[in-house]
């Protein structure tokens, strides 16, 4: 139960907002982070904690990409695809990460470390192509920088090439 | 030297500066909500934004000053501030920088606004994905916290503002702000019907205004050195005030630069961004973000302000500028943008959730040289039953690829349906069975 291990956690959340639904979200997202995934026990805990009906919660879960209500790696790559990556190469980036680990986008390796999910925009097209990694940026991809970035994970879990607060220019013009 | 004075970015670009609250207060920061609250009257604060001509930066260019000025005078209720912080349009990444960067400066512009429209608290609405922006966001709330900036009796002037950071979850339609807040009273991002305005039925149906990252980083500025400064800056009456321009795609250094609104995109291009990546010549832009129309090289030397950009047949938007060079094809980009507004039409009004899923196949289809003459005319019927015909804006956003591609290089579509007539590829029988 998220309640049990979580409680001040969530009355932090609770008291941000003067309607309790609000919170739905954010609650996922605490589920989201206990297990990888947001699981339906979770959804029926959040449910009750918020005075929701458990197709109440599933309705908001089910319409953000960001909320996985199935099991994804340890590690999911999302490499943008959209079009100001994708003029910059990031069709290529998807086809190393395919051959590398293997796996098609969507797929999940057989050790359950990687996921890769080809995704819409994340905002950083000045700095394409990138991709994101669980909660970090990895940005101005190429191949040595994306062998790298995997090889880090599998040994250490993290990457010392995840992005900083973003600035481009870098100095006074 | 620079070349144009630096407002926004200003601080960020002094070696060193680390976006702490030390960092900002020795660059002047909180000095606009010291002289202001309590000092001045919220009306008044109201009428110097009015004055100054700030407009809207997320998108819509609405101007900022008037959006307050709707809010109900008399209502004694909770109202609200939502920073919009969605940042979700493809081709824009500034406010990602500015909250990252400076994220304080963000801050004493919401706390400002917070004082003009009578609001004691205000969500910060950030993409999901920018995990990184709102830690430092939250790091920052804390620190103002602390300092006496946010927080109930702010510097003693009896003025309570609470902040928030709050995350999507990764929904573009999030950043139209009544799908804003639908996402943040924690449903799905559905946009509402307009009217009633957020202005007097926002988030819990209270008094609401939603405000953009970059316009509200401008008031701090506005208030220090006064609406006359701030509107002799960039193309006067109309459009005042700097812009933080997003430069992608082939250009020699794509990133952000803020110059006075009314540069022409040639200089933005060609100066700023190092021009072209290769000796390939330019061959089409997107002016303002991905829901804005393609314009091509003949139109270099237009202002980068909102009535020039609109004047040209497109939308100066998010200030978002994608580059594309020569060789290119733009069936292929307006496709690309065509996935994203597929995959990114929230599903309620049908125009939008079966004609994007009828755009996006049938741009397929000619991409793969499967197309036919008569799938032009489709396209085109399909956008002019879209757009317009949707409860926000986005219908009108997700025609604008297609619609703009086929305006200035319908040559090119002619030529991918000529290649897949000559491969003999379409056979009569299968007509209308093959999406």
């Amino acid at each position: 139960m998220l309640k049990d291990k979580y409680q001040q956690e969530i009355d932090d959340i609770l008291s941000r907002y003067p309607v309790r639904r609000s919170a739905l979200i954010p609650l996922l997202y605490l589920a989201q982070r206990e297990h990888g995934y947001i699981t339906e026990a979770a959804m029926t805990e959040i449910a009750g904690l918020l005075k929701l009906t458990p197709p109440q919660v599933y309705e908001t879960a089910t319409f953000y990409t960001m909320l996985n209500l199935k099991k994804v790696g340890t590690h999911h790559i999302q490499v943008c695809k959209s079009l100001m990556c994708a003029l910059v190469g990031s069709d290529t980036v998807i086809g190393w990460i395919k051959t590398k680990l293997g796996i098609a986008p969507g797929e999940t390796t057989a050790d359950g470390l990687f996921t890769l999910t080809a995704v819409e925009c994340l905002a950083a097209c000045g700095t394409a192509p990138m991709m994101q990694i669980n909660d970090d940026y990895y940005e101005r991809l190429t191949e040595e920088k994306v062998d790298k970035i995997l090889a880090d994970l599998r040994t250490s879990g993290t990457s010392p090439l995840k992005s900083g607060p973003y600035m481009w220019p870098e100095s006074t013009r | 030297m620079p070349k144009y004075e630096l407002v926004l970015l200003k601080n960020m670009m002094q070696p060193g500066y680390t976006g702490s609250l030390a960092d900002y207060e020795k660059a002047g920061g909180y000095q606009a909500l010291r002289n202001t609250l309590g000092k001045i009257a919220p009306t008044e604060v109201t009428t110097t934004v009015m004055k100054s001509g700030l407009r809207g930066r997320g998108g819509a260019g609405f101007p900022t000053g008037v959006k307050w000025g709707f809010l109900p005078k008399d209502y004694q209720g909770p109202r609200y501030l939502c920073c919009n912080a969605d940042e979700s349009e493809p081709g824009t990444f500034k406010d990602r920088q500015l909250m990252e960067r400076d994220p304080h400066q963000v801050l004493e512009g919401i706390v400002l606004a917070c004082y003009a429209i009578g609001a004691e608290s205000a969500y910060i609405y950030i993409r999901g994905e920018m995990v990184l922006g709102s830690k430092i966001l939250e790091r920052a709330i804390g620190e103002a916290r602390a300092a006496g900036y946010i927080g109930k009796n702010i510097l003693g002037t009896g003025i309570t503002v609470d902040v928030w950071v709050h995350r999507g979850a990764g929904a573009y339609i999030c950043g139209e702000e009544t799908a804003l807040l639908e996402s943040l009273e924690g449903k799905r991002g559905l946009p509402r019907v307009k009217p009633p305005f957020p202005a007097t039925h926002g988030l819990y149906n209270k008094p609401t205004v939603v405000n953009n990252v970059e316009t509200l980083a401008n008031l701090p500025h506005i208030l220090s050195r006064g609406p006359e400064w701030f509107a002799s800056i960039g193309s006067p009456p109309k459009s005042t005030g700097t812009r933080v321009f997003c430069v992608s795609g082939h250009v020699k250094r794509p990133g952000n630069y803020e110059l006075p609104m009314g540069v022409t995109i040639r200089e933005l291009v060609f100066e700023h961004a190092g021009g072209m990546r290769s000796d390939k010549p330019l061959k089409a832009f997107i002016p303002g973000g991905a829901s804005a129309p393609f314009l091509t090289p003949d139109h270099l030397d237009v202002k980068l302000d909102f009535e020039s950009v609109a004047a040209a047949g497109s939308m100066l938007g998010s200030g978002g500028v994608t580059v594309m060079e020569e060789g290119t094809s733009m069936v292929w980009a307006a496709l690309r943008l065509m996935e994203f507004f597929y995959h990114e039409s929230c599903g309620k009004c049908s125009p939008c959730r079966e004609g994007s899923s009828w755009l996006v196949q049938t741009m397929r289809r000619i991409m793969a040289k499967r197309g036919q003459m008569q799938d032009l005319e489709t396209l085109t019927d399909l956008c002019k039953n879209i757009a317009g015909r949707t409860v926000c804006a986005f219908g009108d956003a997700e025609v604008s690829p297609i619609m703009s591609t086929l305006k200035h290089w319908r040559h090119e579509y002619v030529t991918l349906i000529h290649e897949a007539e000559a491969a003999n590829l379409i056979r009569p029988e299968s007509v209308g069975t093959r999406h």
